[in-house]
């Protein structure tokens, strides 16, 4: 699945990142690198605060570090790019637009051929499910229904690389378990690289090839971990099975200590 | 009163605003309780009615009585009779004609100016924290004090414009930053990342999500402008509600001024009431939970 190019999908080198308010100075992160490979899933643990997310904001081109270098597929990354997709914690749908003028938004925006879009618009909604629901407003749906139309669009401009931003944390239980599930099989389906970021050591393990630890802030890589579960076989199991795997207390355990949680107030 | 009293209540407060549900078969305890509903809506009109008829009918006996003084207060008769006149010889028509166009264009003139400023300071950060105090104070000042400043500055019909305008423009704006302001700031990242430029992230994210607030404001000015506008009347019109009553006022005329005060309780209802339909309307476009 993993494909060697001549360039990583993600190549973080050195990232520094200070930022400014009036009362004070903040190191966020302190000498980042990190390299994602095409088609792999990385995820990026931390307690709150330690700037895992400002990372994902500077992989999207939406902040630039004050030191060192971002790549994504060997360009230097200046401004957001269409190559790049993001979902947010929240749905962030537009509470006045249909579910499938929400896909579109992207489209729109970018200035992308609409009929070539929307077809792909329709057929992205038809496969995740929410085909009868295309002109409801997003209000009529459930909050899974909501997430699953936010990663329509997410994925109806193309993009090769998906920064997941705690995409599931607002959900509730269930709904978090059975969204993952989908999502990781939408996601390894469509071979994208994705680079995920959530406080939820679990939902790490179970959906990720790597598991990034950071450490609190100044933000820095602590350790990774490549995760496996032989006792599964050579098929990668789903989130689901993964959580029952014999492997998946021990990762949970390692990381557990290495995230110092119990420090935190 | 009991729980279920409460919970009667509570329920009764959200009219027919869903269509009913297909009818199932009801159970008979669900009959009584629409009944109750149904007594509870028409007491609360009865009362409505009844206070009405009753200031009414206080108000003929009072004077006729001897308890006040008729040439202070008049009488419903004696106002209807002048109304009756008054629409038969069409001076009604006219001053009411006068009043609701300045209002309309007062209104529509704060909406806009307030719009466009509201728009400016959002679009430049800058701009706002350079005006912000300035716009408080003038937000502050009693608009009244301006009417005979700017009957000076711009005569008698400009004067009603601009009275209509001062009233509302300045809590416009600061209603319609406000709103702008609590746009969700993930949508705003979320048009970025879609190479969204400031106009797009206007045009596409803040000003379609500040419907609810833009029509709050229209509510608020709606009542503002005629304020305004009648204020203006008393200095400087030669026509229009506000002017007649202060010629009512003036010779003594109660008749008069009772008219003018009970057309203005209508127009100012009626704009109300349009301004709710365009209300229920835009929401239901605008994807409010139903």
């Amino acid at each position: 699945m993993l494909q060697t190019g001549p360039f990583p999908a993600v190549a973080i080198r050195d990232v520094t990142l200070n930022y400014f308010t009036p009362e004070r100075e903040t190191l966020a992160l302190s000498n980042v690198s990190l390299d994602v490979a095409k088609g792999e899933f990385v995820a990026i643990v931390g307690s709150s605060g330690c700037g895992k997310s400002t990372l994902l904001t500077l992989v999207s081109g939406l902040l630039t570090p004050s030191r060192g270098s971002i790549q994504v597929d060997g360009i230097e990354v200046k401004a957001p790019s269409p190559r790049v997709g993001y979902m947010f914690q929240k749905d962030t749908l537009l509470d006045w637009r249909s579910i499938i003028d929400n896909v579109l938004l992207g489209a729109e925006l970018l200035g992308l051929d609409r009929r070539r879009a929307r077809q792909r618009a329709e057929e992205l909604l038809k496969r995740y499910g929410l085909g009868e629901f295309m002109h409801s407003l997003p209000s009529q749906l459930s909050g899974g229904m909501r997430q699953r139309a936010a990663l329509a669009r997410t994925l109806c401009c193309e993009p090769e690389l998906l920064l997941l931003d705690e995409p599931f944390s607002a959900l509730d239980y269930q709904t978090r378990l059975a969204l993952s599930d989908e999502i990781a099989a939408i996601l390894s389906a469509e071979g994208k690289t994705v680079v995920l970021v959530t406080h939820d050591i679990g939902e790490a393990i179970s959906m990720a090839d790597r598991v990034i630890v950071m450490s609190r802030r100044p933000g820095r890589i602590k350790s990774e971990h490549k995760i496996a579960f032989p006792s599964f076989g050579a098929k990668r199991p789903t989130p689901f099975e993964a959580r029952k795997c014999a492997e998946f207390p021990q990762y949970f355990q390692t990381i557990w200590d290495e995230l110092d949680l119990h420090e935190v107030h | 009163m009991g729980t279920e009293a409460i919970a009667q209540s509570v329920a009764s407060d959200r009219p027919a605003e869903r269509p009913a549900a297909k009818p199932v078969a009801r159970s008979p305890g669900y009959d009584s309780y629409l009944r109750a509903l149904r007594r509870r809506a028409l007491s609360i009109q009865a009362w409505q009615f009844g206070l009405v008829a009753g200031f009414l009918v206080l108000w003929e006996i009072a004077p006729r009585a001897g308890w006040i003084n008729p040439m202070l207060t008049s009488y419903p008769s004696a106002v209807a009779r002048t109304f009756m006149t008054m629409l038969q010889d069409g001076t009604l028509a006219t001053h009411t004609w006068v009043t609701v166009s300045e209002t309309v264009g007062g209104f529509g003139g704060g909406m806009l100016l307030g719009l466009a400023c509201a728009v400016a300071l959002w679009w430049s950060p800058y701009l706002y924290k350079v005006l912000d105090p300035f716009i408080v104070v003038l937000n502050a000042i009693p608009k009244i004090a301006l009417v005979p400043i700017f009957y000076i500055w711009l005569g008698d019909v400009a004067s009603i414009y601009a009275m209509a305008i001062a009233v509302s423009v300045f809590v416009t704006i600061l209603m319609l930053y406000t709103g702008f302001q609590a746009i969700d700031p993930d949508k705003i990242k979320l048009a970025r990342l879609f190479g969204g430029s400031r106009r797009q992230i206007l045009y596409k994210i803040v000003l379609p999500g500040s419907v609810p607030t833009i029509i709050s404001a229209l509510k608020v000015n709606v009542g503002l402008a005629l304020v305004g506008v009648v204020v203006g009347e008393f200095q400087a019109a030669k026509a229009g509600l506000g002017y007649l009553i202060t010629y009512g006022s003036q010779i003594f005329q109660m008749n008069l001024v009772m008219t003018a005060i009970v057309v203005l309780a209508v127009i100012s209802s009626l704009l109300f009431v349009i301004i709710q339909t365009v209300e229920a309307i835009m929401l239901r476009r605008h994807g409010a939970p139903r």
